[in-house]
């Protein structure tokens, strides 16, 4: 083969590619009302994102598997913990941080803020993640 | 041999930058290989998540330096001509310089944004892109000025356009956490399996042209079958991040299927850089040059090709997925890469660039074999955790915290390799820096 034929079949078969990519995007955003169920992102939910991503919870935590891997999973921590039990450990994150070994920093989180982180999760349990993760340790 | 422009110079401080970050980002990496084992190491002053976003962003950073001198120092012998402007090469410089440190600094004050990798607040954001389009407006007049456009110099360019193009979706944050998610990898699996690997393969081909001498044309068709088989493979292959995050399950097939083949284009650097050494018409006096160079096509192929291909499969993901066996293949994947491409570049530009023959090649033997051995290991120990991670997380349903103690073990080797790899930077960089006093210009 010379050179430039192999350059066109390159170039032939990215674009092929890249289209079919754009098609499986759109089916994945056709998807999303009935996997996701945008309806429940309510304002608490919204706040809740921000609160996770002022204090970069992602660099230790893993959610849906993805993150750092230094601390617990969460996006099912609702079904670990249930609902009481996370929004403890939030308002004594709040004091003076958590946990024995490793610990999770103490984090200025009002009331609004555990709320909204709450709702959040409350959210994230309820995303249709093909039956990830295996068990509820995550 | 002597640098044929008096711009390539310019190269220059882009190395040096990219060697001191380097040095910073092991650092940080060492403080969290230790609050692995000891977690009240350093806090709550400097916590493990701000460590590890400065360990993990100076090292892309680095790399982006390292690639960018790259670039400055081949495009002008590519395309027979001097650079477009070396002043605005030296003001893009500055600029970058002073974003990543402020970057690293403010983080170490809380100052940053929300999502791995992506930490970088919005006007650091906005200040990268700018530094990247200044570079690609250099580049790209370089080349139309230039006597020469060769595939090298294009595919080269193409790289760092699609760079640039992807990075704008880190400016969008939906509410909607999955589509976040979604986007989010159009960035990260499109750099690193995508585009990074187009600049790899050019800098790959511009090496293995200068050490031996075989024919442009041989390379060139090369190059077409790496970015070829990168792209036909590395785009639907994203779909390997898409199999439990809520998006549909026909992922697992489209992303299984095409990303199973994410391990040829590595392969095919391999089979590369063998084809030109069997071909070869001179025997370069640079023998660490060669070194680096044939090293980071297999230790990519190992690293990204195999220990990627070993978790692709949902069968396997779904039980491997967000453990330390991650940990492990992003690890030997970025060092066999990019981090190994920089230096083989950096070996075989900087002495040229200093007139001198070659840096101390005995030193650069055995800061590669230190480094490379070390980070196998590293990344040998961490599938060690992830093993007994995944077994004890994942199949009997243990407790993550409870897991992590039955991985201390682990932790220490991956720490203790951490140290022998910092022991082979340290040669290296002595090395470097040391051999700058005999350089001569002009
Ligand atoms: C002294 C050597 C090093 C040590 C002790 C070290 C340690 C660590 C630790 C503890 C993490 C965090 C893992 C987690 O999220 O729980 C990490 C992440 C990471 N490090 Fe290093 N590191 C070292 C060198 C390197 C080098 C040389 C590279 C690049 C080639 C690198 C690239 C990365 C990347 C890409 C991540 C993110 C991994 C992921 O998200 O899966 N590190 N490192
Ligand atoms: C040089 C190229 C590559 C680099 C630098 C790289 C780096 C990484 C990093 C840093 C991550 C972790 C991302 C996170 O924090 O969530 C990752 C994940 C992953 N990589 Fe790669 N990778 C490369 C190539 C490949 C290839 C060729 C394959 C195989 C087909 C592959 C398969 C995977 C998979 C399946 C995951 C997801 C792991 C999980 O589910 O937790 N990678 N890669
Ligand atoms: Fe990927």
């Amino acid at each position: 083969m010379t050179k430039s034929s192999v350059r066109n079949i390159c170039i032939g078969g990215s674009g092929l590619t890249l289209v079919i990519f754009l098609v499986l995007t759109y089916l994945t955003h056709a998807s999303f009302p009935e996997r996701t169920h945008p309806e429940n992102i309510s304002e608490e939910v919204v706040w809740g994102k921000k609160v996770w991503e002022k204090h970069v919870c992602i660099d230790c935590h893993t959610l849906l598997g993805e993150g750092a891997y230094y601390a617990p999973e969460l996006g099912n921590v609702i079904t670990r913990l249930g609902e009481e039990g996370v929004r403890e450990i939030l308002e004594i994150t709040a004091e003076h941080g958590w946990g024995g070994t490793r610990r999770m920093p103490q984090f200025d989180l009002s009331e609004k803020d555990i709320d909204g982180l709450v709702e959040f999760f409350k959210w994230m349990n309820n995303v249709n993640a093909s039956n990830w993760p295996p068990n509820k340790e995550g | 041999m002597k640098y044929q422009y008096e711009s390539q110079q310019v190269a220059y401080p882009f190395f040096v930058a990219a060697m001191l970050l380097f040095a910073g980002q092991i650092v940080f990496g060492l403080i969290i290989g230790a609050q692995y084992m000891w977690p009240d190491f350093l806090f709550p002053a400097i916590p493990f998540h701000i460590a590890r976003m400065i360990h993990i962003n100076l090292l892309v950073v680095w790399l982006i330096f390292g690639f960018m001198g790259s670039t400055y120092y081949l495009i002008p012998e590519e395309v027979e001509g001097e650079l477009y402007s070396v002043k605005l090469a030296i003001t893009q410089f500055w600029l970058f310089l002073a974003g990543g440190v402020t970057a690293v600094v403010g983080y170490l004050f809380r100052w940053h944004d929300g999502r791995e990798f992506l930490e970088q607040p919005f006007i650091i954001k906005v200040a990268i892109v700018i530094v990247v389009l200044m570079f690609i407006y250099n580049i790209s007049m370089t080349m139309l000025k230039g006597k020469k456009r060769t595939s090298t110099s294009i595919v080269l360019l193409i790289g760092f356009i699609g760079m640039a193009l992807l990075y704008l979706f880190a400016f969008f944050k939906p509410d909607n956490m999955i589509v976040d998610k979604y986007y989010w990898w159009l960035v990260v699996h499109l750099w690193v399996e995508g585009v990074w690997e187009l600049i790899m393969a050019a800098i790959l081909s511009f090496l293995l042209i200068k050490l031996t001498g075989a024919e442009r044309e041989v390379a060139e068709k090369w190059l077409y079958i790496i970015v070829g088989l990168t792209f036909i493979t590395g785009i639907i292959g994203t779909g390997h991040h898409y199999y439990w995050i809520g998006a549909p399950e026909f992922w697992q097939t489209w992303g299984a299927w095409f990303s199973v083949f994410e391990v040829l284009p590595f392969a095919a650097m391999i089979a590369f850089s063998f084809d030109m050494l069997s071909k070869k018409t001179r025997s370069h006096q640079n023998k660490a040059a060669i070194l680096w160079t044939v090293g980071t096509t297999i230790m990519s192929f190992v690293g990204a090709g195999v220990w990627g291909f070993l978790h692709t499969m949902p069968q396997i993901n779904y039980y491997t997925h967000g453990t330390q066996i991650t940990a492990s293949h992003g690890h030997m994947a970025f060092f066999g890469a990019y981090v190994m491409i920089v230096i083989a570049m950096i070996s075989y530009a900087v002495p040229n660039l200093r007139n001198q023959e070659s840096l101390n090649q005995k030193a650069e033997v055995i800061a590669f074999w230190t480094m490379v051995i070390s980070m196998l290991f590293m990344g040998l120990s961490l599938t060690g955790a992830g093993i007994v991670q995944v077994y004890l997380q994942r199949i009997l349903g243990m407790p993550f915290m409870e897991a992590q103690e039955h991985i201390a073990l682990f932790y220490g080797l991956r720490f203790f390799f951490g140290i022998t790899f910092t022991l082979g930077l340290g040669i290296y960089l002595y090395d470097f820096f040391s051999s700058a006093k005999s350089r001569t210009k002009g």
